[in-house]
């Protein structure tokens, strides 16, 4: 996978299937600090104890159809790439957080990708999703969160895709301002920025 | 366009724009519109999957098909991801594998819209799996 924001859809695919009512992204990067670190927090069902010592192995997963999991181990695997890792707590009936760290200045580190595209693309199939989004750079932070917007637009969904639309292009304007790096937009949104 | 930056900017796009859009959102009734799910797990986000997503969800709202898209986790069938499953209202689902964007369009036009089947099913015995579990 070659961004960042892929892994990122991975691993909250995981978050999902936890049954998580409420999952939260949250990037800290600093040039400065050589520190970019993505958290992945839900509320989920958690992870049992005799799994969470190697959930990042390759053969071990909850899964029927297949006998290999690879969400974690390739997250890990790019974090390690940097020099970085990857940090797992988890607490049944509670939720789950995933943590990983990379070198900011490190060569490997993977762009971030299309982000704003991931985070559409949950909203638009998950709509009961409490999703929140939290990217801090050095130049500023900023936060996003479905239900909040949701509330203060007063509708019930955000399934309508010009509703999305605006709402990406709103977290992709966001984004730009605090100059996040890595940040790759879809066409559709560049000609409105 | 111009730039939207706020929840209050969004708030007064969203009342330039009022004309009943919120109408199709509401209660859609999943077993009377065309479910299609695709394969979100490792193999399929790297194989595209979130691509061809984009694709349905944009497609299908731009040619007015009643259809509610979802994704779901692996299915098993690693080698031909990206994959993807439609039901029909009143219909089987139907397994198509290594969907590309020629094939996701072709799906649309031919079998969503008309029933005609496409190159790459991947056979699948549902009853056999009930079964089991």
């Amino acid at each position: 996978m070659k961004e960042l924001s892929l892994n990122i859809l991975d691993i909250v695919q995981n978050s999902i299937r936890a049954k998580a009512g409420e999952i939260s992204v949250t990037i800290i990067e600093s040039a400065i600090d050589d520190l970019y670190q993505i958290l992945i927090k839900d509320n989920g069902t958690g992870i049992p104890g005799e799994v969470l010592g190697n959930v990042t192995d390759p053969f071990v997963t909850t899964r029927t159809k297949r006998r290999m999991g690879l969400g974690l181990p390739l997250l890990k695997y790019h974090a390690e790439l940097t020099g970085g890792g990857l940090e797992i707590n988890s607490l049944e009936r509670k939720g789950t957080e995933v943590k990983a760290t990379f070198s900011y200045k490190h060569i490997d580190r993977q762009p971030l990708g299309d982000i704003v595209g991931v985070l559409v693309l949950l909203m638009a199939a998950n709509q009961e999703l409490d999703l929140i989004y939290q990217h801090k750079t050095d130049k500023g932070e900023y936060r996003f969160s479905s239900k909040q917007t949701k509330e203060y637009l007063e509708v019930e969904s955000l399934g309508d895709r010009k509703l999305l639309g605006e709402i990406g292009c709103m977290i992709a304007t966001n984004l730009k301002e605090i100059e996040v790096s890595g940040f790759d937009l879809k066409e559709s949104y560049k000609v409105i920025l | 366009m111009s730039k939207i930056t706020s929840l209050a900017d969004l708030k007064k796009r969203r009342e330039e724009l009022k004309s009943g859009l919120d109408i199709r959102v509401k209660a859609i009734d999943p077993e009377k519109v065309v479910q299609v799910k695709v394969a979100m797990a490792t193999c399929g986000i790297a194989s595209g999957a979130k691509t061809i997503m984009e694709f349905f969800l944009e497609q299908l709202d731009r040619r007015n098909v009643a259809a509610v898209v979802t994704q779901t986790g692996c299915m098993g069938y690693c080698y031909a991801e990206p994959t993807i499953e439609v039901k029909l209202p009143g219909q089987d689902p139907v397994v198509f594998g290594f969907v590309d964007l020629k094939r996701a369009d072709q799906i649309i036009e031919k079998y969503i819209k008309t029933g005609e089947l496409v190159d790459g099913i991947i056979p699948v015995n549902y009853q056999t799996i009930d079964l089991k579990e």
